[in-house]
């Protein structure tokens, strides 16, 4: 075992006969180092959930293999359990039970001395500032509250490896910077995360790497800049006043751009390689058409627009 | 500890949470302790003055019985839900991702609903001797008769364990819960079977909820509502058999349910 990989997954095939289930993986692989965060990103039923539903045991694969801290996930699944924590996609509490209750029961389950699940209990709630709200029955918690409740329940052992199962989905805003500050807490005490998501920004936010999932199938892999660079081209933003002009436009500046130029409303989007020339150009033949743009803008691609130019998928809002 | 060890207090600590929801949430529990109770006071207060019991008897000597045998059924409702319930709110996930032995999570809501059964029994047979119903025989017969009615719990919450994990969502549940009453209703439990049209009454005569009822009323010394078959001459050996043979179909479905999970 490389000590650096705490994650390891080599081929991954999963195949739901159905296909009504969720989404499968066609030849899923995944390297993670120790102490890194690491997005999987990907649209619905791009095989995000199945994988970490793999790789925390409670998924069999068909074939391929998969470790954690060097245990085989499929042949060592206890060993595999003791060295996880998983945060899945619904906060898996019991909403009868307070905070403090929830947390030493799961203490005790992780075969903690009742004295020793008391006590980190209470480490806990204080650690998510859930100390105020801890002998109200989870219920009464909001949905931020109720996740911090869930990423403290799968911290009750310190684990090697966190799977974070798209944390902030149907959250507030408010809710969702509660959890990512719960998640940046985590790295710095160097637990290795795996976290899957929709969200680019979250993605961007948290993540060291990030892992962009199509089809069950890793499709691009890197740091967040190295994604945006992998585009290259930056962006010619045009606002326009009057959607008639949209079809004259794309007719004038098709020459120039260097890949498949996007419209959305009123903007028109040309991916560009030449920032300077390219803008030049388009404003004068813009001028010579006689059309006015409300605006022109040069930008960097954004993650959207990796998502989008690697997976073909429309970016969740 | 041994894995046996630790298979059991897991499973006491999940059951412990159903203990701490019952303190919790004590309306919802109470309410389950008491539905028993209602269907008692439904039946024999409004059918119980038609019902001409020779000797001028009281109903309930006949109903009680029949009562704790389907309420042994109707907890089934409450298995089948807390299991879904577990599953549809990622739960079952949490304890599968543990270091803990599967069998624990099973156990836990086997001691949870033993317990809740228990105390069910314990409640009715409170109201039932309000009401004038008695065991006329020894107090280890009743103890007996008691026995074979948590045995029968036991029986059905392994049916109501594999039904939880292979329906997904709440409503199903209900449906299910619905389908449950004509099961309980066919059966001894209100009337002499022999009132029954003959082929409804040896449908009603054969089910398990009849036998396990006509044993317990014959432990209890109380009036037998079995015509005179062979299922009902030997009420208290199929009180055993109808048990036994659901466990033995239904556990090792509802274990093997469980590790499928995963696939």
């Amino acid at each position: 075992m490389s000590a650096e990989r705490v994650i390891v997954a080599n081929d991954v095939r999963k195949n739901y006969p159905g296909g009504t289930e969720g989404a499968g993986l066609n030849g899923f692989d995944l390297q993670v180092s120790a102490g890194t965060v690491v997005g999987l990103l990907g649209p619905n039923g791009a095989g995000k959930t199945t994988a970490v539903r793999i790789l925390s045991t409670l998924l069999e694969m068909d074939s391929g293999e998969a470790t954690i801290a060097g245990y085989d996930v499929r042949r060592q699944g206890k060993e595999v359990r003791r060295r996880i924590g998983l945060v899945g996609q619904y906060s898996a509490v019991d909403e009868i039970l307070t905070g403090r209750q929830n947390l030493v029961m799961f203490g005790r389950l992780n075969h903690l001395s009742h004295v020793s699940a008391v006590r980190r209990a209470g480490e806990l709630l204080e650690r998510f500032s859930l100390a105020a709200a801890a002998d109200q029955p989870a219920a009464k918690y909001s949905g931020g509250m109720r996740r911090r409740l869930d990423l403290a329940a799968s911290l009750i052992v310190a684990p090697a490896v966190l799977f974070v199962d798209e944390p902030t989905t149907g959250l507030d805003p408010a809710g969702r910077l509660e959890v990512w500050s719960g998640v940046r807490d985590l790295v710095g005490a160097g637990t290795t995360v795996l976290l899957t998501t929709q969200y680019l920004e979250e993605a961007d936010q948290l993540a060291d790497r990030i892992s962009m999932l199509k089809e069950g199938r890793v499709v691009a892999e890197g740091t967040p800049d190295e994604l945006k660079a992998e585009l290259g081209a930056d962006w010619l933003d045009l606002e326009l006043s009057d959607p008639a002009d949209i079809p004259r436009v794309l007719a004038l500046v098709g020459g120039l751009a260097d890949g498949e130029v996007r419209v959305e409303s009123l903007r028109v989007s040309i991916p560009v390689k030449d920032r300077t020339r390219a803008l030049v150009e388009v404003a004068t033949s813009l001028s010579e058409a006689k059309i006015e743009p409300e605006d022109i803008t040069l930008r960097r691609p954004t993650l959207d627009e990796v998502f989008l130019h690697l997976t073909g998928a429309a970016v969740p809002a | 500890m041994n894995r046996l060890g630790w298979a059991l207090a897991d499973g006491w600590t999940i059951a412990r949470r159903d203990l701490i929801h019952w303190r919790m949430q004590p309306g919802n529990v109470i309410f389950g302790w008491f539905f028993p109770v209602l269907m008692l006071l439904m039946f024999g207060g409004l059918l119980g003055g038609a019902m001409e019991r020779p000797g001028g008897q009281s109903y309930y000597e006949l109903l009680v019985p029949g009562i704790f045998a389907l309420s042994m059924l109707f907890g089934l409702e409450g298995t089948m839900t807390a299991v879904t319930t577990d599953a549809a709110k990622g739960v079952t996930d949490r304890f599968r991702s543990l270091p803990m032995s599967s069998t624990a999570v099973v156990m836990g809501r086997c001691i949870a609903d033993m317990l809740d059964s228990l105390v069910t029994l314990i409640v009715l047979a409170a109201a039932g001797l309000a009401l004038g119903w008695r065991w006329h025989g020894t107090f280890l017969e009743a103890l007996a008769a008691f026995a074979l009615l948590l045995l029968l719990r036991f029986a059905l919450l392994w049916v109501g364990i594999f039904i939880g994990l292979s329906i997904k969502n709440a409503q199903t549940v209900a449906t299910v819960q619905v389908l449950i009453w004509p099961v309980g209703f066919l059966s001894s439990a209100f009337v002499a079977t022999s009132t029954m049209p003959d082929w409804l009454g040896a449908i009603a005569q054969w089910n398990p909820i009849s036998s396990t009822a006509t044993a317990a009323r014959s432990l209890f010394d109380n009036p037998d509502a079995a015509a005179a078959s062979w299922i009902g001459d030997h009420a208290l050996v199929a009180a055993l058999i109808w048990p036994l043979l659901l466990i033995t179909v239904f556990l090792p479905l509802a274990t093997t349910r469980f590790r499928h999970l995963s696939r």
